[in-house]
């Protein structure tokens, strides 16, 4: 315990009192608090009690107490997001109106899609397509001129709110068989097959392969689909197969696997998942990146 | 709660308290020519502060006709002739470089001239002193009146000096918006209550920070809130002329009755006879006759000052002048003055504010008025389409700094037989893309290249994009690169 009963010591230094509380010859000056801060503690703590009152605060067993004003962010969030919806509607109301083709050729509209849509292709496309929309193995480029489903403005914008294989009615359809997997053809005749279509695009083919044979086979069970000249089908998402883009990869093993196993893949339904505008936007957004007809 | 004690309260052999109160300073009014030069440029600066923003400069219809006026709505900077744009930003950068030289270099020449005479701190505290000195009276009566208690006629000139400090602070805050939009418009707006709440806003703070920065801080923002006492210390050096008391001429002080004695045995004296007028005219109530420091702004009122009493006692004046340590040796030593102001680092300085001034000056010059920059798609890089051939994107921006619309043309030059496109844009020919360029404005549009490069092409070959006014010829050009997968 300090002893208080002594007079009280001045510092030398600073001219302030101490508080008689000494510690190894360290001596505690005594600088008592201002008045204004005091009074500004006291105020918040005032504030504080308030401020319980008025906003949700208190945890209970079946929620929370709400307050005075029923004050909730949610609700604000609400009113913030309708105001933003004001702000936008014009705007928005522009790109909901105008067809594909009006907003390609508007720079202010145009500008709007590719904002909005570069967005929303970050936030539901990109998982698959990438952020820069450069695709990969399976999953298309589309910055390059090569559609399975078709790219005019129109055909991408189907694409994408009906899938492809997505199990929407109104969806592409259209599978590549497993040739091999189901008996249809032998292995033999894959191999055949498979460095045909290579020989199609100008790529090697393994020697000795007897191409004519593989054309034969493809005249037999290709053509269906991918047509006589193998330019591919985009009714039935069937790739041209004389061009240098090759969805799943253009080595000999990986088509052997196409053609033995078959190949599905899937682009999922977006209609009803967003709405008709941003579908919009997001279809002149992938158009414009370049691989558009 | 025990009260803290003051300073007057210890005894004689305490060390003093680390602290003490600011006292307060009454600089008395004083003539001389220095005093006249900071009156001129007091005038000077201050007449083109609150003037220059209602010079007028013609620039054509749709442009603002203010001579200098910082349009922040549409990112322009005009300076009369001179038109700038956010891309030109590095003229600005170059200004602060070659300003903040010029500080160097005067500081080198004859040190904290800045402070004295130009800096705004010290051009409106010395307004806001006249006025003081005209409401209140000069140093002496100042001081009288500040020990005694309250009065009506006080109360009156108090009244007096704020209301007038106020409208000086008032209008110093109303001269810095008037930069900042079309003067006479904002004034009018200003007077009908119908201008944007920012410019009162900044009314306001500008008007609050010159009442307290002149009126009441003074020399403390010289002495605890600037930097540059701190900066020039080390820039200096034993070259640079600063005011200087000639030691080596005034001591030892005496009388004037004294010295006369002494003068008159032979003895040795010195010329200072301890008036104190040099303390008493410094706006920052200090001694110059401590030698340089930190709280003096140079300001050349103590040479005044003290001028003024040798010309009365008749002896040489300059006792205190511009002057620096090698010369007092010199005259200690027998030697002449000399003054040397060709030195390293002031021709270093020169040719630094040479060179800038001179690239500023030079791309100023050869402003175009038609520009054009190019971002290289990173995502992908490069696309293979269907007949091998590659296609790049790029992000172009055309800049048209030309007061009406244009048509120009796009062409490529680099990469073999390159074809370019440009997104959501109605081509006038195939192979021409060319498209419109609203006036004054920035276009931004995706522009994409093919190329036939064989496989063999090295991945990356150097693409340019011109861009042709049709109509005026002027072309444009841009680097970047164009890359094979």
């Amino acid at each position: 315990m300090a002893d208080h009963s002594h007079h009280v010591e001045i510092d030398k230094v600073t001219g302030t009192a101490t508080t008689g509380h000494e510690w190894d010859g360290i001596k505690e000056l005594n600088t008592p608090l201002p008045r204004w801060w005091i009074w500004t503690f006291y105020a918040t703590i005032i504030w504080s009690i308030g401020y319980f009152i008025v906003y949700p605060a208190w945890p209970m067993v079946n929620g929370y107490t709400r307050g005075l004003f029923g004050y909730s962010s949610r609700a604000e969030l609400d009113v913030d997001l309708a105001k933003l919806d004001q702000v936008r509607g014009e705007k928005m109301q522009a790109l909901a109106t105008a067809s594909l083709e009006e907003i390609e050729k508007n720079p202010a509209l145009l500008a709007l899609a590719r904002a909005k849509g570069k967005v929303v292709f970050g936030d539901n496309c990109a998982p698959c397509h990438g952020s820069g929309a450069a695709g990969g193995k399976g999953y298309p480029n589309l910055n390059d001129d090569d559609w399975l489903w078709g790219g005019t403005l129109e055909q991408i914008e189907k694409t994408i709110k009906f899938g492809a294989r997505s199990g929407h009615d109104d969806g592409h359809m259209g599978n590549m068989l497993a040739f091999g997997k189901d008996g249809v053809l032998t292995k033999e005749q894959i191999v055949e097959v498979a460095n045909y279509v290579r020989s199609l695009s100008g790529l090697s083919t393994r020697p000795g392969v007897d191409l004519a044979a593989g054309k034969q086979v493809f005249a037999d069970n290709c053509v269906a689909c991918h047509g006589d000249d193998a330019k591919g089908n985009q009714e039935l998402g069937a790739p041209n197969l004389t061009d240098r883009i090759w969805l799943y990869g253009s080595d000999e093993a990986t088509i052997i696997d196409t053609v033995t196993n078959g190949r599905a893949g899937v682009m999922p339904a977006w209609i009803g998942r967003l709405d008709p505008t941003t579908i919009k936007a997001m279809a002149v957004y992938v158009h414009s990146l370049g691989g558009g007809k | 709660m025990n009260k803290p004690l003051r300073a007057t309260d210890l005894q004689p052999d305490d060390d003093g308290p680390l602290y003490t109160a600011q006292k307060k300073i009454y600089p008395q009014s004083v003539t001389g020519p220095f005093r006249r030069i900071k009156w001129i440029l007091m005038a000077v600066c201050l007449g083109i502060y609150y003037f220059l923003p209602f010079v007028r400069w013609n620039r054509g219809l749709g442009a603002p006709d203010q001579a200098v006026l910082i349009d922040l709505a549409n990112n322009r900077f005009y300076f009369f002739a001179i038109e700038l744009w956010p891309q030109e930003i590095y003229y600005f950068t170059g200004l602060l470089i070659v300003a903040a030289i010029v500080l160097f270099l005067m500081n080198s020449l004859g040190g904290r001239v800045w402070c004295g005479y130009l800096c705004p701190q010290t051009v409106w505290t010395d307004l806001f002193y006249a006025v003081e000195r005209f409401v209140e009276g000069d140093r002496r009566e100042r001081m009288r009146k500040a020990g005694e208690g309250f009065k009506l006629q006080r109360a009156a000139e108090l009244a007096l000096k704020h209301s007038i400090w106020l409208m000086i602070a008032w209008w110093t805050g109303g001269a810095w918006v008037l930069y900042f939009a079309d003067a006479p418009t904002l004034i009018k707006e200003l007077v009908t209550f119908d201008a944007p709440m920012v410019a009162y806003i900044w009314i306001g703070i500008l008007t609050f920070t010159t009442y307290t920065l002149a009126g009441f801080m003074r020399e403390q923002v010289c002495v605890y809130m600037c930097p540059w006492p701190r900066i020039q210390a080390a820039l200096t050096d034993e070259w640079a002329l600063n005011v200087t008391y000639k030691y080596d001429r005034g001591e030892k002080r005496s009388s004037l009755k004294k010295a006369a004695q002494l003068r008159a045995l032979g003895e040795p004296v010195g010329d200072c006879v301890d008036c104190n007028q040099c303390v008493a005219v410094c706006p920052t109530g200090i001694d110059i006759r401590n030698g340089p420091q930190l709280d003096c702004i140079q300001c050349g009122l103590c040479i005044d000052a003290c001028d003024n009493v040798m010309k009365k006692i008749g002896r040489p004046t300059r006792l205190i002048g511009y002057d620096n340590d090698i010369n007092i040796h010199r005259r200690m030593e027998g030697k002449p003055e000399i003054f040397k102001p060709i030195r390293a680092r002031t021709v270093i300085y020169t040719v630094i504010i040479v060179a800038i001034g001179g690239a500023m000056l030079y791309k100023l010059a050869n402003r175009t008025l038609l520009d054009v920059n190019v971002l290289h798609d990173r995502n992908p890089v490069a696309v293979r389409l269907s007949d091998g051939s590659v296609r790049n994107g790029y992000t172009v921006r055309f800049l048209n700094k030309r007061g009406f619309d244009r048509v120009v043309a796009i062409d490529v030059e680099g990469p073999p037989n390159a074809v370019i496109h440009v997104v959501g844009s109605d081509s006038i020919t195939p192979d021409r893309p060319m498209i419109i360029l609203g006036r004054d404005t920035t276009t931004e549009l995706r522009v994409l290249v093919d190329s036939n490069s064989a496989d063999d092409t090295p991945q990356s070959v150097p693409v340019t994009f011109h861009v042709t006014d049709i109509g005026l010829g002027e072309v444009a050009s841009t680097k970047d690169v164009f890359v094979t997968p």
